[in-house]
């Protein structure tokens, strides 16, 4: 409805005019996610309270816990920490790429169901001229806006600690955890779409989220392991980005493997966006 | 159903005095804001009794504390012959309660919503089977007996959840606005099963602000309107009462219905304006149109009936029940 | 035909019925729930106590995953017994309102706060159980008074649930349960549950972490597993029991105030 109408008349007598809609046809990805941003950005405002504790907080109590505390009782050499001098300066960015993957599963895991099955937010919004690829984009934004910033505050929180070994490395790292909530947001994302009981959650974190979390080296070096397990374990999605995280953050950046690192995750990434679209098409055309 | 309770004061008292419920001077408060403000009701074994009035008026109130899950705030109440403050879980023993909205479990298919209710009420695993599979038939349920509650549709879960408050076969059942949001079909399937428990002997008192419901459904009605009774009788006697045999509607172009009513004032006993319509009340609707026409006037749309309780109710306090 | 009000056992079981019968079909997320503590014992105990060279707990040397996994076992009844009276009960109590459709019966408010509490227990109990057994088969109980490190988890979980699901009354949406994980969190790291509560040195803070009611948990437990029981141990007994039933009068109060309006 034209707001800036000056009062034309129509067929339906004074006021403003019907049927004049702007563009027609598909909109651009940048069109759709820009046409949603008031939607998020409201939303964010009414329920960010509610996501400060576990966003901001949480973590920094497992860095004190384990990191200050339980770390006190450790002191072996840095070959034995992957290289870190201490197991504050070792868990620290174990500990931040997991939040991300955390942070992400939270936001791609309930909310989707609910804009499918509770709130159908996401019905309301294909009743315009978005389009599922749009929907998808928004929420995904959405997501990523939240973990750069709660993991941009653990970094700068963290930074004077003498954790990380070069200015530089925490700033890549940055980047590095971002695409690691993105690599778990498209994929959660897409298994959401396909869900029917929100039950099954309850076995995405269990069976997912939680053995990720203690077993991807965020805690203690994958070799400790063995040598079978800990090769399972450098399959697991969350140790490249533990991996990649972590050389940056020590500056024992290892060439090769880092690229190997960013391959798997912009994969991962790439894939569960493309999962996703066609997981939210389907389920809301049934 | 008597023999075993005979015993008990409380029935022994209903029984002698027919009187299901006794309220007298009944009020409820939340706070500074005074729901219920003193009411007298009595509701009779084996009658149909109502509450009718506007969304806010005070009937889920009453209800609640008819259900005796809400407690008085002051004057006397009275259910079954027992008092709600004391007694609680024996009033509630025998009776049904279908609150406003549906409280189904969720997490439950539908014939264990019907099953696990009953065994609330201590009744043996045996007899809630039983009549389960009685109540399925009884409400059209049976071929979704093992169906998620989600999956019903609103006529269903309606159905659903007044089968479960007959399970304890209740002498006296409540329903707080039992159609509101059904369809007009569905409407009519459930005030028919409502007849058939009338017929089974059990008394049932209603809430609603439908008034074709309430002619339809209520031997007995109280019209409650800011938490106070305004009115009470049989729907015949309170159309009588308060409003004419006929009433004529008329509607006219938009924004025209202020300036006509005057110019039709003198034709009935009274003109209401709408915002849609002007309804003129009269004992003989024809001749009103007629004189309409004479005047020169030319309504879009006319429409010729019978009072109803709504009349009654715009009479009684200056607005319509649905608004 | 006509029925008496139910006795509190009767409804106790009729209640545990219905929670039961919802629960059938959440079999899987029953058996993966016992697997949490599990992980966290293999992680943290294992994984990271390979870096703890020497650790020494009561005067003695003991492996870094015997002083962990008592404090799991009692962790791990917190965290359930947490999760089972906030966010289950608040989604009964605000959205499925499952409690006003017992209260249509002759079911009280105390017969749904013990149905409550009962239920979670029986899972908890289930839980501590095969978490023992796992600490059996590796070697981590050294005492034969672990046996009642079991009913120990049941008094942790009993009084968690009683104050838990008191306090959830209070809430009024969903964004609420984050002020739960600014406690919860908290009390599962700093419980003495990762390291001993000698970390935080001989102040304050060590008073208070003491008198923290995972912490008399978590010491309950490990006393038990490892054989260091004391009269000291009884403390901690009677600091839960207490705490349980001021958490039962609570919730009793507050579902009357909330229910009965």
């Amino acid at each position: 409805m034209a707001t800036t109408d000056t009062g034309a008349h129509t067929a339906y007598g004074e006021g403003p005019a019907y049927g004049d809609s702007p563009a027609y046809g598909r909109l651009s990805i940048a069109q759709g996610m820009v046409r949603q941003a008031d939607y998020w950005w409201t939303a964010y405002k009414r329920t960010w309270r509610g996501g400060v504790i576990s966003s901001f907080v949480a973590p920094l109590f497992y860095v004190l816990a384990m990191g200050v505390l339980l770390g006190g009782f450790i002191d072996v050499d840095p070959a034995r920490l992957e290289g870190a001098t201490s197991y504050l300066a070792f868990i620290v960015p174990g500990l931040v790429a997991t939040h991300a993957m955390t942070l992400a599963i939270g936001e791609t895991t309930y909310p989707v169901m609910g804009g499918i099955k509770w709130h159908k937010t996401y019905y309301a919004q294909l009743a315009t001229p978005l389009t599922a690829r749009d929907i998808v984009n928004a929420h995904l934004m959405f997501v990523l806006a939240r973990v750069a910033s709660a993991c941009a505050v653990f970094l700068l929180v963290l930074a004077p600690f003498g954790v990380f070994a070069t200015w530089w490395g925490p700033v890549a790292a940055f980047f590095v955890v971002v695409l690691v909530g993105m690599a778990f947001a498209t994929v959660v994302f897409g298994i959401s779409t396909r869900l029917r009981d929100e039950a099954a959650f309850g076995l995405v974190f269990r069976l997912g989220v939680v053995p990720m979390s203690l077993f991807s080296g965020a805690f203690f070096p994958v070799a400790n392991l063995g040598d079978v397990l800990s090769k399972v374990a450098q399959a697991v999605p969350l140790w490249h980005g533990v991996n990649l995280t972590r050389m940056l953050c020590l500056d024992t950046l290892d060439g090769p493997v880092a690229l190997l690192n960013v391959t798997v995750l912009v994969a991962i990434t790439v894939a569960g966006w493309l999962w996703a679209i066609q997981g939210l098409e389907r389920r809301l055309s049934d | 159903m008597t023999d075993a309770t005979a015993h008990d004061p409380g029935t022994a008292h209903a029984l002698a005095t027919g009187s299901m419920i006794t309220a007298r001077d009944l009020r409820k408060s939340f706070g500074t804001f005074e729901a219920v403000k003193g009411i007298d009701v009595d509701v009779r074994r084996g009658e149909v009794f109502g509450f009718l009035g506007p969304n806010g008026a005070g009937k889920s109130s009453t209800m609640r504390m008819i259900a005796a899950v809400s407690p008085v705030t002051s004057g006397e109440l009275r259910i079954l012959g027992m008092d709600p403050a004391t007694d609680g879980p024996s009033i509630r023993a025998r009776l049904g309660v279908c609150p406003q909205e549906d409280t189904l479990d969720n997490e439950l298919n539908v014939v264990d919503n019907l099953f696990i209710y009953g065994r609330y009420f201590g009744i043996d695993r045996a007899t809630c089977r039983e009549r389960a599979a009685e109540l399925l038939e009884f409400a059209n349920l049976t071929d979704k007996a093992k169906a998620k509650v989600e999956d019903l549709s609103g006529g269903m879960k309606r159905r659903l959840t007044i089968a479960r408050s007959l399970i304890n076969r209740p002498e006296l059942l409540l329903l707080d606005e039992p159609t509101t949001g059904l369809d007009p079909q569905a409407r009519h399937v459930l005030w028919d099963q409502l007849f058939r428990l009338k017929q089974a002997g059990v008394t049932l008192v209603v809430t609603t602000h439908y008034m074709d419901e309430a002619e339809q459904l209520c031997d007995r009605l109280v019209v409650m309107d800011k938490g106070l009774i305004a009115a009470e009788g049989s729907p015949r006697e309170l159309i009588a009462a308060h409003s004419t045999r006929e009433v004529a509607e008329l509607r006219f172009g938009v924004g025209e219905h202020e300036a006509i009513a005057d110019k039709v004032a003198d034709l009935g006993e009274r003109v209401e304006v709408l915002p849609d319509r002007l309804l003129v009340y009269t004992d003989d609707g024809e001749h009103v149109l007629a004189q309409v026409h004479e005047r020169g006037l030319t309504p879009v749309a006319t429409l010729v009936r019978r009072s109803s309780l709504e009349d009654v109710f715009l009479r009684l306090t200056g607005r319509s029940l649905v608004d | 035909m006509s029925h008496t009000p139910l006795s509190p056992t009767g409804a106790l079981s009729v209640i545990t019925f219905r929670n039961y019968t919802t629960y059938k079909r959440h079999w899987k997320l029953f058996v993966t729930g016992f697997l949490e503590p599990v992980f966290y014992l293999l992680s943290i105990g294992i994984g990271v106590g390979a870096l703890i060279d020497s650790f020494t707990f009561n005067g003695q040397q003991i492996p870094y995953a015997a002083f962990v996994a008592p404090g799991m076992l009692a962790a791990s009844a917190f965290n359930g017994a947490l999760m089972d009276s906030t966010f289950n009960v608040f989604f009964k109590l605000k959205y499925e309102k499952l409690y006003d459709q017992m209260l249509a019966t002759p079911l009280t408010t105390a017969d749904i706060a013990r149905g409550e509490i009962v239920w979670g227990q029986l899972r908890g109990g289930v839980y501590s159980a095969a978490f023992l057994l796992v600490m059996l088969a590796m070697g981590l109980v050294h005492s034969w008074w672990a046996v009642l490190a079991l009913p120990a988890t049941l008094l942790i979980g009993f009084a968690f649930s009683a104050v838990c699901m008191g306090l959830t009354t209070y809430m009024t949406s969903f964004q609420d349960f984050d002020k739960i994980t600014l406690a919860q969190l908290p009390m599962f790291l700093f419980s003495a549950t990762f390291f001993p509560v000698d970390a935080f040195g001989d102040g304050v803070l060590r008073w208070v972490v003491e008198a923290t009611p995972l912490y008399r948990g978590v010491v309950l437990c490990r006393e038990l597993t490892t054989g260091a029981v004391t009269s000291a141990s009884l403390v901690s007994v009677g600091y839960l029991v207490v705490m349980g039933l001021f958490g039962l009068w609570l919730v009793r109060r507050r579902l009357d105030r909330l229910l009965l309006t």
